[in-house]
Formats: C-alpha cells, sequence, structure tokens
C-alpha cells in the first residue's frame, strides 16, 4: 500500500512524522526541566539523590529522541539537514555541547574520583537544561522568523550573518519561545518527579515540587503570550502552487483557521496542561505529568504543522525568499520516503516496548532504597 | 560550484578524525562487553550462583562508565555530517541519511531503554526479564554498529543509486543493495568481530591485574575463562574477515588495497610483503624500489586478493597511469572525462533557465555518457587520487600482527586457565595487562586503514572530501574543534580516573 503513495503524501507523511518524535522530544524535556529545578526543589543532598535518580532512568530516552529527531529529519529532508546544520552551525553545536556535558552527568556525579566533583556535574545537567532548551526554542522560533541563508544552483548554504544561527536568540521571538520550553520543561519535571518520587517521610520536599509546578507555569505564561499573539499577528512566509514564496499578512493566523484540526491541537494542548498545573499544584493528583505531557506533545504538533502545512515554508529564509525550504523542496526521493515509510511502521513497535519497560520499572516509585543501591547516580 | 577551501576541509577533517577517533574509543568495548556482561548474567542465571551474580555487577559498573562516555562522544558525530559536511549530506543525503534514522528506531531506543533495566532492574523486575535486558543490550549495541557501517560501507563502495542531474544529487534505486552490499558486511563482521577482541581482551586486562596483585582470584579466573573463550572465537573470526575485507577492497576498492600493501608496481603472482620497511620519500612514478628492506611471501598476494596465485594485482602506479593490457583507464583519462561531465552539468543548468529543451536534452545525453567519472573530474592531478601510502601501510601491519598476536594469546590464557596455572605465569599475566591497550590501538589503525585508505573520496570514486564540506570559514571549525578538544579530552581524563577507581575498589564495592 505504501509503494501507491504519491510523493507529495509521502512528504507529507514524514512531515507529520518528524513532527510527532519533535513533539515528544519537547515532552520528554521533562528530564532537562527536572535538572534546572534540582537546586531549586531539593535542599538535602538525600532529596537531590531522588532527583537525579527519579530523572536518571529517563534521561537517555529524551537524548535518543533527539538523536531519532536528527535522523529522521536527515532521512527524509537531507536539504534541510545541510541548510540548517551547516549553515546555523553555533547554534546546533552549542545544543549538542550541552547534551555531551549532559551524557556523561548521571553516571559520574557521584562516583569516587570523578576529577571534576559532583557539583559541576549538577551544574553540567542544568546548562543543559537551560542554556540547551533555550536555544533548541530559538532554533525552532526561525520556523516562524526566518534565518539568514541563501542557497545556489547546487543546493549549496551560504549563511550570511557572522553568528552563524546564533543570532536566533536574539530576536524577541526566539527568545521567548526559548524561555517558554524552559520554563515548561520545568512545569514538566516538576509533574515528572511528583509522580515518580516516593516522598515518603519528605512531605516539605513534596510541597516544595507541587509548588514549583506553578511558579514555572506562571513564568511560562507571559512568554507563551507574547509568542502566540505575535504568531497570530506577524506577516508570514509563503509559497503558491509555483513554489514561489511571498510574504503575506497574518499568515500563521490564516493557517490556523484554514486547518481547524491544528487549532484545536494547540486549544486542546494548552488546556491539557492547565488541567495537569493544576491538578499537581492545586490539588493531590501524581497524575498531572501525563495531562501536560500530552498536552505538550499536541501544542508541539500544532507549531510544528503551522509552520510546514498549507503552503508555508518550514525553513524560510529572510534574505532570499527564493531559498526558502518547503517539505516540498527539501524532501528525499520518492524511493527514500517510501522505504523509509516501512521503516516507520517498527515506531509503534518501539513505543510499545518502551512503554512496556517503563511500567515494569516504575510500578515502585523511587525510594530511599534505590538511592542507597550501589548504582545509584 | 564554489571555490574549494582547503583550510576549512583539512579542518573539518580534523575534526572528524578527533571526533570520530573518540568515540572509538569507547565503542569497540560496548560492543563487545555487552555481551559479556550477558554471558556472565546467563551463567548466574543458570547456576544460581551468587558469584556469578556479583561478578556481572562488577563489569556492568564498567560498562556503564564507558556507556555513558561513548554516548556523549556520539552524538555529535550524527550531527557533523550536517555541521561539518553540508555539501556532502546534501549530495548523498537521500541515501545516507535512511541508515541513520534507521540506527535511531532500532538500535538506540533498544540500548536506551534496556539499559535502565539493566542498570537499575535488578530489584524491580524478574530475573528473567533483566537477563533479556541484558541481552537486548547488547544486540541492541551491535544493531547501532550495522546501520553505521551500512552507511560507512556504502562510502566505500556506493551501490544501489544513480546521480540525479535535475538536482545535482545522488538518489537511492535499491535499498537491499546498500544494506547487502558485500563491502557492509564485511565491514559489520570484521568491525564487530574486532570489538569483541577489544570487549575480551579489557576484561583479561584487568582480570590479569588482579591476578597478579592476588585480589579477587576467584573472580578474575571466572572472567578470563569465559573472555578467553569468547577472546579466541572473536580474534579467528576477525582474522577470517579482515581477509575478507581486503578480498572486498581487491576489486571495490583496489587502490586502498595497493596503498595498504605498499604495492606500486603491479603484477601477475603478487608478492605480500609480511614485514617491510618503505623507501622513504618515495612518490608515485619515481622508480624507486619502494621497500628498503623487505620479506615476502611469494604469490602471497594473488592469494590473498583474488583468490588465486597466478592472478594480476593492480598496482598505485598501473591504477594511476592505466595498464592497458589488464583494461585499466589511466586516471588522466577519467580526469578528462569527469570534466566533461562536470561542464555538460553546467550546460545543462543554463539551458534549463533559460528554457531551452533542446540544448538541455543535447547536454543531458552528453553529460550520461561520461557520468560515472564525474567525482573525477574535481581532481587536480591523476597522483591527487593516491592515498597517503606509508600511514596506511604501517597501519594495516601493525593490526594485522596485532590479530595474530591476540589468537596466540588468548590461547596461552585458554590453556593456562585448562590447566590452573594462570597465576604462575606472571609473564603471560603481564602480556595481559598490556592486551586490552593493544587491542584499542589495532582497532583504531583499523580505522585508519580504511578511512585514510579511501583518500581523496568521500564517497568512492563520485565525490572528493574537498567537494564535501559546509561553506563556513576556517576559523569556525577551528574553534568548534578546540572546544571538542578540550571538552572530550576532560571527559576522558574523568573517565579514566572514575575507571580506576572502580577497578582498585573491584567487585566489592558494588
Ligand atoms: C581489534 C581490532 C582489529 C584486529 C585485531 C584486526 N582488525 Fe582489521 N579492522 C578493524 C579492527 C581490527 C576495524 C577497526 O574494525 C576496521 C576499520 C574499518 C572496518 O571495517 O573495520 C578494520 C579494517 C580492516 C580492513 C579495511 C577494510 C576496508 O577498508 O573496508 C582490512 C583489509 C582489515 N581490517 C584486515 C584485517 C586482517 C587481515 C586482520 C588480521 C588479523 C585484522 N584486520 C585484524
Ligand atoms: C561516524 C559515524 C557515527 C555516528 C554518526 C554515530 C552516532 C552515534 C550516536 C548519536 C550515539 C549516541 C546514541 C544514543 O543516544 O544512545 C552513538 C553511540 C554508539 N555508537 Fe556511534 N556513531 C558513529 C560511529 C560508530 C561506529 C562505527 C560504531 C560501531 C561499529 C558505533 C557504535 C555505537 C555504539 C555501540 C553506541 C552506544 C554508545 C556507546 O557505548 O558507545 N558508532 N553513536
Ligand atoms: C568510529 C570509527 C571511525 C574512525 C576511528 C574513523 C576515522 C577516520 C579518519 C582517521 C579519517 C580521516 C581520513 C583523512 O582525512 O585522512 C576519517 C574521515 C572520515 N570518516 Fe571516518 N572513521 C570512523 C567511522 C566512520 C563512519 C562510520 C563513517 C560514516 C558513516 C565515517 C565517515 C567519515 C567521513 C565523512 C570522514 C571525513 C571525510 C574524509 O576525510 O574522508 N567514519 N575517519
Amino acid at each position: 500500500m505504501i509503494g501507491k503513495l504519491d510523493i507529495v503524501t509521502l512528504q507529507q507523511i514524514w512531515w507529520i512524522i518528524c513532527s510527532i518524535v519533535g513533539a515528544l522530544f519537547l515532552f520528554l524535556n521533562f528530564v532537562q526541566g527536572g535538572q534546572t529545578l534540582l537546586w531549586q526543589v531539593a535542599k538535602s543532598d538525600r532529596e537531590k539523590s531522588l532527583v537525579i535518580n527519579s530523572l536518571g532512568r529517563k534521561w537517555e530516552l529524551t537524548f535518543t529522541t533527539l538523536v531519532l529527531f536528527g535522523g529522521a529529519l536527515f532521512a527524509a529532508f537531507p536539504k534541510f539537514y545541510a541548510t540548517s546544520f551547516g549553515g546555523a552551525y553555533w547554534v546546533w553545536m552549542l545544543i549538542l555541547f550541552t547534551f555531551i556535558l549532559q551524557a556523561v552527568s548521571y553516571e559520574y556525579r557521584t562516583k569516587p574520583n570523578n576529577f571534576l566533583g559532583a557539583r559541576t556535574y549538577e551544574l553540567f545537567l542544568f546548562i543543559n537544561g537551560s542554556v540547551g532548551i533555550l536555544l533548541i526554542g530559538a532554533a525552532v522560533g526561525t520556523f516562524f522568523t526566518g534565518s539568514n541563508f541563501t542557497l545556489n544552483d547546487f543546493n549549496q548554504v551560504t549563511w550570511t550573518h557572522p553568528l552563524r544561527g546564533v543570532e536566533a536568540a536574539f530576536s524577541l521571538f526566539n527568545l521567548s519561545l526559548g524561555l517558554f520550553l524552559v520554563f515548561n520543561a520545568r512545569v514538566l519535571g516538576a509533574m515528572y518527579l511528583v509522580n515518580n518520587v516516593d516522598f515518603k517521610g519528605v512531605p516539605e520536599f513534596e510541597a516544595r515540587v507541587r509548588k514549583s509546578c506553578l511558579i514555572n507555569f506562571l513564568c511560562a505564561l507571559p512568554f507563551l503570550l507574547y509568542v502566540v499573539v505575535s504568531l497570530l499577528l506577524i506577516d508570514g512566509f509563503a509559497t503558491d502552487a509555483a513554489g514561489v514564496v511571498s510574504m503575506v499578512a497574518h499568515k500563521y493566523l490564516n493557517n490556523l483557521l484554514a486547518m481547524p484540526i491544528v487549532l484545536g491541537l494547540l486549544l486542546v494542548g494548552l488546556f491539557l496542561v492547565i488541567l495537569g498545573v493544576t491538578r499537581t499544584s492545586l490539588g493531590r493528583s501524581t497524575k498531572g505529568i501525563w495531562f501536560g505531557g500530552l498536552g505538550t506533545v499536541f501544542v508541539g504538533l500544532a507549531v510544528f504543522f503551522t509552520a510546514g502545512f498549507n503552503g508555508t515554508p518550514f525553513y524560510p529564509s529572510k534574505v532570499d525568499l527564493q531559498s526558502s525550504l518547503t517539505i516540498y523542496n527539501a524532501s528525499s526521493s520518492h524511493y527514500t520516503l517510501t522505504a523509509m515509510c516501512y521503516v516507520a511502521l517498527f515506531i509503534p513497535v518501539v513505543l510499545a516496548y518502551i512503554a512496556y519497560v517503563w511500567r515494569q520499572m516504575d510500578s515502585k516509585k523511587i525510594g530511599m532504597l534505590d538511592i542507597s543501591d550501589k548504582k545509584a547516580y | 560550484m564554489g571555490e574549494i577551501d582547503l583550510a576549512t576541509v583539512n579542518w573539518a577533517r580534523a575534526q572528524f578524525i578527533l571526533t570520530a577517533m573518540y568515540h572509538w574509543l569507547f565503542v569497540p568495548i560496548t560492543l563487545g562487553l555487552s555481551f559479556l556482561c550477558a554471558f556472565f548474567e546467563s551463567m548466574y542465571v543458570r547456576t544460581g550462583k551468587e558469584e556469578w551474580k556479583h561478578l556481572t555487577k562488577f563489569w556492568m559498573t564498567l560498562f556503564g562508565i564507558n556507556f555513558a562516555i561513548g554516548v556523549a562522544t556520539g552524538i555529535i558525530l550524527e550531527f557533523e555530517f550536517g555541521t561539518n559536511w553540508s555539501n556532502y549530506s546534501w549530495m548523498v543525503g537521500d541515501i545516507f541519511g535512511a541508515p541513520l534514522a534507521i540506527e535511531g528506531i532500532f538500535a538506540f531506543f533498544l540500548e536506551a531503554t534496556f539499559f535502565a533495566v539493566m542498570f537499575f532492574g535488578w530489584e524491580r523486575t524478574s530475573k528473567g526479564f533483566h537477563l533479556f535486558s541484558t541481552w537486548m543490550v547488547a544486540i541492541g549495541s551491535n544493531l547501532s554498529a550495522l546501520w553505521i557501517l551500512v552507511a560507512n560501507g556504502w562510502m566505500q563502495y556506493p551501490v544501489g543509486m544513480a546521480f540525479n542531474p535535475e538536482n545535482a544529487r545522488f538518489e537511492m534505486q535499491n535499498f537491499w543493495e546498500v544494506l547487502f552490499s558485500p563491502v557492509a558486511i564485511a565491514k559489520f563482521t570484521h568491525t564487530t568481530s574486532s570489538s569483541f577482541v577489544v570487549g575480551a581482551l579489557f576484561v583479561i586486562t584487568i582480570s590479569s591485574y588482579y591476578l597478579l596483585k592476588g585480589r579477587h582470584v576467584d573472580m578474575a579466573k571466572k572472567s578470563i575463562i569465559v573472555a578467553s573463550v569468547f577472546g579466541l572465537l572473536s580474534s579467528l573470526f576477525a582474522a577470517f574477515t579482515g581477509d575478507e575485507s581486503a578480498y572486498a577492497n581487491a576489486y571495490t576498492q583496489p587502490m586502498k588495497l595497493a596503498a595498504y600493501e605498499g604495492l606500486f608496481t603491479g603484477s601477475k603472482g603478487a608478492d605480500l610483503v609480511a614485514l617491510g620497511l618503505l623507501t622513504s620519500g618515495k612518490k608515485v612514478g619515481d622508480g624507486q624500489d619502494p621497500f628498503a628492506f623487505e620479506v615476502s611471501i611469494p604469490r602471497g598476494l594473488s592469494l590473498m586478493a583474488k583468490r588465486d596465485v597466478n592472478a594480476f594485482v593492480p598496482g598505485i602506479e598501473d591504477l594511476v597511469y592505466g595498464n592497458e593490457a589488464e583494461g585499466i583507464m589511466s586516471v588522466a583519462e577519467k580526469m578528462e572525462k569527469g570534466k566533461a561531465a562536470i561542464a555538460d552539468l553546467a550546460a545543462m543548468k543554463q539551458a534549463g533557465k533559460a528554457g531551452d529543451e533542446p540544448a538541455k536534452t543535447a547536454a543531458l545525453e552528453r553529460f550520461l555518457v561520461n557520468q560515472d567519472y564525474l567525482g573525477f573530474g574535481y581532481l587536480d592531478t591523476p597522483e591527487e587520487s593516491v592515498p597517503p601510502v606509508a600511514t596506511t601501510y604501517y597501519s594495516f601491519h601493525t593490526m594485522v600482527y596485532l590479530g595474530t598476536f591476540f589468537i596466540l594469546l588468548t590461547l596461552l590464557y585458554l590453556y593456562y586457565s585448562y590447566k590452573d596455572t594462570l597465576e604462575d605465569k606472571k609473564w603471560l599475566l603481564m602480556l595481559g595487562v598490556s592486551s586490552f591497550f593493544l587491542a584499542l590501538f589495532a582497532s583504531e589503525m583499523g580505522w585508519v586503514v580504511a578511512e585514510v585508505g579511501r583518500q581523496p573520496w568521500a564517497i568512492q570514486d563520485m565525490l572528493p572530501v574537498k567537494m564535501a564540506s559546509t561553506n563556513i570559514g576556517a576559523g569556525h571549525v577551528q574553534a568548534s574543534f578546540a572546544i571538542f578538544f578540550v571538552l572530550f579530552t576532560t571527559l576522558l581524563i574523568a573517565e579514566i580516573k572514575i575507571m580506576l577507581r572502580q577497578i582498585k575498589i573491584g567487585p566489592e564495592g558494588v
């Protein structure tokens, strides 16, 4: 059946798949959020240990999702991969550095003779959760605000800004999106900890975590509002049937109105996040993470769909509109997209075993026993 | 195409060498040790003896320390194709991106998911499920090797694709040809088996140290038995698959073969140099004897490369200057055809823009005649097609000597373990302590053979490295190189210190 799909359908399917992976990554950023909460909610070594061990069982999942996001974009939209990673060089490099730091920190933090000291590894985790996520937000922001590149006849990229991508972080819109993601990750982090940690004997700790969920949500709110309102007001990049790119007033507002499902995803997503926050902070529920998580996935999907569908170039160029990338001109060939679709059929299997293992491992919460284990982080 | 900035290209290469070779310090240990942990745990589940559990946990601790930094150094490689080789990524992304994505879906999640069970699931899951998870980590690690090696194998021997002149890129035509390419198979089998050797010798090195110190003797001996059986089998298999790789090279990358064998002039019934010193300052075509000193096996090379003692094996000079009798075209001629192809491609673009369909079709037809030589059009001189011979030659011979040595070493370990006199053989234990470092060295040298030997090509005969890089000033790449260097070196120091301390603490501490 897949073999019969036309190229346009395949391109759209692959944009949806990449969007799902990206949106799941935003949800899994609860790990990064938790990392930045560490110094704030955990007052004693014991509490710190609980937080780190709880996050430490999940960080690989987030990390691997990022790797897959990169791989999927490479396979499905190689022109984007080449243009963005080669062009916006430094923003990606900086993001990667923070993830390199993260990858060793859990394992090495409490090991004897670890050279840098526990505090340094905690700092690494903080950097990953703050700078890393902020820059990811800025990079995603350029889907709407555009980047500084041109492509020649052979599709070689020339970046016209000396900061090679980091300039993205100096746009108010991109910066707000980045800060929103940072605070949202912290909201999710708090929800996850409430769900995953056994707070027996440390009720003040639990209260602190629950409270931080609300506080961080309130911090996220202004940035969210700014992003949403600007998105509705700004001119956007649009392509017509012939592939010519131009600026169109209220383009993204039009996209939302033209694709009610996407608007629905956005609204339901935001509602779910709020529900998660109230259940976690104002109620006693431990299930907030599922609402907050699903909500984040929905919002993420809405963002990616708005950027890529309805005649919108998802990686627009500010300096040369016609160099902008759409899901149609940046994709792999029909053959490759088809082959990769067969591969993608296995994604549900992967999700299923991850869910199964997660349930097996988390049926008991992370408690004192786990952090006194010699294997503990 | 744009101007080539060689400084950028060379810094991008330096960065790739740095990051890949760092990654490779940890990956072979992961590939080998993950299976050893699975064996150890299987012994525990079968016998129910706590000693085995203890031993498994000890090796797993070391595995985890190594794994973390393996992951840290891996993520950058995945994105480096885009950051430093964006031209490459665009031109071959249609083919090359797929294995990377598949690796994520099939391999990395398997590893990441079951890794958590392997480390934290001892009390949380059943014995059986835990063992299953440990096996899954081993299989997942080795699957990640599979896909990346398929990608690398394709660079060495590009099959299953065609050039699309319309958008100037290579596109996939046949996924199965890419996956089951003989080079991919040779690469996967040789790389995994040689990594098993590295993993086995890692265990042997540490266990031998314990035996020399008289500590944890029982655990050390148990570990050695399993590791030397595994090490022996895999080093035999590594030698066999290494030979297969050379055989594959003979018809996919004859220049690489000639370089690592130091064969300048080809012949029928070519000899295999078993031991030799290259003449320094030897250049292609200068008539000097390539070897200052050599011991050869008569006709050995023809046998190895062509499975026929009388077959012709082309030397570097045959490949550069051509050899009509053997039907080898000179590089100069290929360059000429390549330059014509490039010109026709440009003419085609031009005509397309001008809307001149007949001219476009004509240019396309001319292009198709010469398209196989496209890559050669970017070379400046025929001699550019020769990789650095001495580096390739010495790396190859080092690897092979060490490979032979490991077979011997693991045999001796097995023999003395069987006779239960291993503890008295101090000389052997000393050799054993050094063996892991030698194995890691051999493994890195293997990559030098594979990667330096394919220069100047990023994609064999299709895309020279200098055309593959990103259009970015060398300064940027120098800066990121410096950051990587400092970062990875710091992390490596941390890793080594932690590892040594854990070894000192020993199995009691886990
Ligand atoms: C412990 C490590 C180790 C050992 C003992 C050996 N190798 Fe090896 N070799 C590798 C580790 C390695 C490697 C790192 O895995 C390479 C690099 C690329 C690859 O495919 O495998 C490699 C590459 C490589 C290549 C180049 C393949 C290519 O360019 O496609 C050849 C011809 C051989 N090997 C041959 C041998 C032979 C005849 C050996 C005899 C014992 C041997 N190797 C032992
Ligand atoms: C230059 C090409 C390479 C790229 C792009 C690459 C990419 C990566 C990435 C992104 C990771 C982290 C994965 C995670 O999230 O867990 C990783 C780890 C790993 N890679 Fe590589 N890799 C390369 C070379 C290799 C080679 C040649 C092999 C094996 C033959 C290999 C085997 C592994 C393994 C086993 C891991 C698990 C982590 C470890 O313990 O080292 N990689 N690699
Ligand atoms: C992890 C094991 C590996 C090691 C130690 C290694 C080593 C090297 C070395 C020494 C070079 C430098 C060659 C030169 O410029 O003279 C190189 C280049 C390169 N290798 Fe590898 N390599 C590894 C795996 C891979 C894999 C799996 C791929 C692709 C899938 C790959 C792709 C490249 C590329 C793109 C370059 C840069 C272009 C070039 O100089 O040829 N490498 N590598």
